[in-house]
C-alpha cells in the first residue's frame, strides 16, 4: 500500500478570504493526496513549524493581500535555515507575471496563478515531490 | 541511527521523520520501536474523543494552553477521519489549534485514519511511544469516537475526556454503554446553547447505572471562550491520582503491554501464514472444495493449520 503524498495548505496574509486554498486542498485530496489544512492568517514561521512536525512533503500557499514578495521568500528562508528545503514548496494565487522570477529565485518552486487549472497543480506535485 | 539521537533529544525533526517511518512501515521501523521502548513510558496519555463538531479540537487547544503555563512539554495527535469520496483527505484540526504552532513546547501531529498498514490503533500507539521518548510529558489524543480502532485508541489513554454537546437527546441514548464506560471526565461543550443542562442530567442518569469504581463528573464548557477548561484539567488531575492511588495506572499498562504482544503476534503469524506459498496454493484448493460441498470450512482451516510450521 503507498502512503498518500501529504500537503500542508496554508493561507499566509492577513486578508480573510480562503477560497483559493480551499479548491486547491479539495483538488488535492480528490486526487488521493492527504491534505493537512491550517487555514487563514498564517504567518511563515506558522506554516514552517506545521510542516515540519506533520513531516508532509509539500507546501502549497495561495496567497491574495499582495504580500507574496515577502511573505513567500520568507517561507523559504525559514525552510532553509531548518534544513527542509526538500520539501515542495509551491504557491498559487493573484501574483504578477514580473514577480515571478524572483520567487522562484528565493526558493519558491512553482506559483500557479488564477485560471490555472488545479490538475495541472497535482500534475506538477506528482512529478516533482521528493521520492 | 542520527535520527534516533535526535529524538532522544527532543529535536521536531527527527520525532516528525520516525512518525512517518513507522506510519508506511518503512524498512527498519521494528528496529526503532525495539531502540526506544526502555526509553519510553513517561507521557500522560490524554484522550479526547466525541462525536464531529463538538469541539474536541477548540478544546484540546485551551487544555493545552493551560497545561502549558506549567511549563510542560506538550504533544497532540490529531485524528481526522478520511474522506470516504477518494483515498485522499483534508485534516482540518490544525484550524483550531493555531498559536500552538508557535510554541516550541507543543508539538503537533495530524493522522487520517485510512492507508495505515498494521491498522490505525497501531499507527497511533506507535507515535504515541516516539512523542514520549521525544519528551512530551502530556499527549493528547483526539478521535471521533466511532469505530473500532479508535475505541482501542481511546481505551488506551491514561484518561478520557468525552466531549459531548447540548441537545444530543436521542443520540445519547444510542451512544453505547460500552462507549459511555470509556469516559473518565465528561464534558458538556457549547454550553452557550440552550439544553445544555438537561443533556447534563441526562449523562449523569447514565452515570448513575454505571457499577464502575470511579465516578465520572460532567463539566460544562464553552471551548471557543476558554470557559471550563480549570475544571476539566482538575478532572483530569482528579483521575489521575485516583489510578496512582489505587494502583491501577500500573495495571492499565500491564494490560496494554500484553495487548501489544498479542497484536505484534497476530499480526506476524497472519503475515507468515499468507505469504507462504504452499499454503496459498493449499487454501486455493481446499477453497473450491468448500465451494463444491466435498469439505466444510472447519475442515480445511484445520488442515492448512496442520501444515503450518512456525
Ligand atoms: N457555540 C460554540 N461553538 C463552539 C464551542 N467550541 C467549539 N465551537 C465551534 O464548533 C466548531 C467545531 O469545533 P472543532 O473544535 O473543530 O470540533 P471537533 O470536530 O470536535 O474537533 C467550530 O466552529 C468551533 O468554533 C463552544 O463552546 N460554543
Ligand atoms: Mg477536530
Amino acid at each position: 500500500m503507498d502512503r498518500p503524498i501529504r500537503v500542508l495548505v496554508s493561507k499566509p496574509g492577513l486578508d480573510g478570504h480562503d477560497r483559493g486554498a480551499k479548491v486547491i486542498a479539495r483538488a488535492l485530496r480528490d486526487a488521493g493526496m492527504e491534505v493537512i489544512y491550517t487555514g487563514l492568517r498564517q504567518t511563515p514561521e506558522q506554516i514552517v513549524n506545521a510542516a515540519i512536525q506533520e513531516d508532509v512533503d509539500v507546501i502549497a500557499t495561495s496567497i491574495l493581500s499582495g504580500a507574496h514578495g515577502t511573505l513567500l521568500p520568507k517561507i523559504a528562508e525559514l525552510l532553509k535555515e531548518q534544513g527542509a528545503e526538500d520539501i515542495l514548496f509551491i504557491g498559487g494565487g493573484v501574483i504578477p507575471d514580473e514577480d515571478i522570477p524572483e520567487l522562484i529565485e528565493s526558493g519558491v518552486k512553482a506559483i500557479f496563478t488564477p485560471g490555472t487549472p488545479t490538475s495541472e497543480t497535482v500534475e506538477f506535485i506528482v512529478n516533482n515531490v521528493r521520492k | 541511527m542520527d535520527l534516533l539521537q535526535g529524538l532522544k533529544k527532543g529535536n521536531k525533526r527527527a520525532a516528525a521523520k520516525l512518525i512517518t517511518m513507522i506510519e508506511n512501515r518503512t524498512e527498519g521501523y521494528q528496529d526503532v520501536l525495539k531502540e526506544i521502548h526502555k526509553s519510553s513510558g513517561k507521557a500522560y496519555v490524554i484522550g479526547i474523543t466525541g462525536p464531529p463538531g463538538a469541539g474536541k479540537s477548540t478544546l484540546t487547544d485551551k487544555l493545552v494552553k493551560e497545561i502549558r503555563k506549567q511549563d510542560k512539554k506538550v504533544a497532540i495527535i490529531a485524528i481526522d477521519p478520511t474522506s470516504p469520496f477518494s483515498g485522499g483527505s483534508i485534516l482540518g484540526d490544525r484550524i483550531r489549534m493555531n498559536d500552538l504552532s508557535l510554541d516550541p513546547g507543543v508539538f503537533i501531529r495530524s493522522m487520517g485514519t485510512r492507508g495505515h498498514l498494521g491498522g490505525l490503533s497501531v499507527a497511533t500507539k506507535s507515535a504515541i511511544k516516539i512523542l514520549d521518548v521525544y519528551g512530551a510529558e502530556y499527549i493528547f489524543v483526539e478521535t471521533v469516537g466511532v469505530g473500532q480502532s479508535e475505541i482501542e485508541i481511546v481505551k488506551s489513554a491514561d484518561t478520557t475526556v468525552m466531549v459531548m454537546v447540548p441537545g444530543l437527546g436521542d443520540d445519547i441514548q444510542a451512544i453505547k454503554a460500552g462507549i459511555m464506560e470509556i469516559g473518565d471526565v465528561f464534558v458538556i461543550n457549547k454550553a452557550d446553547r440552550d439544553g445544555a443542562n438537561r443533556t447534563r442530567a441526562e449523562i449523569e442518569m447514565m452515570l448513575d447505572f454505571s457499577n464502575s469504581e470511579f465516578k465520572p463528573a460532567v463539566k460544562m464548557a464553552v471551548a471557543v471562550d476558554g470557559k471550563g477548561i480549570n475544571d476539566i484539567i482538575d478532572e483530569i488531575e482528579r483521575h489521575k491520582e485516583y489510578l496512582i492511588k489505587t494502583d491501577k495506572y500500573h495495571h492499565n499498562r500491564v494490560t496494554s503491554a500484553r495487548e501489544e504482544i498479542v497484536e505484534i503476534i497476530k499480526e506476524n503469524i497472519t503475515d507468515k501464514i499468507f505469504n507462504d506459498h504452499l499454503i496459498s496454493s493449499q487454501l486455493a484448493e481446499l477453497t473450491q472444495k468448500v465451494v463444491k460441498r466435498e469439505i466444510d470450512p472447519y475442515t480445511a482451516g484445520f488442515n492448512i493449520l496442520k501444515s503450518i510450521k512456525l
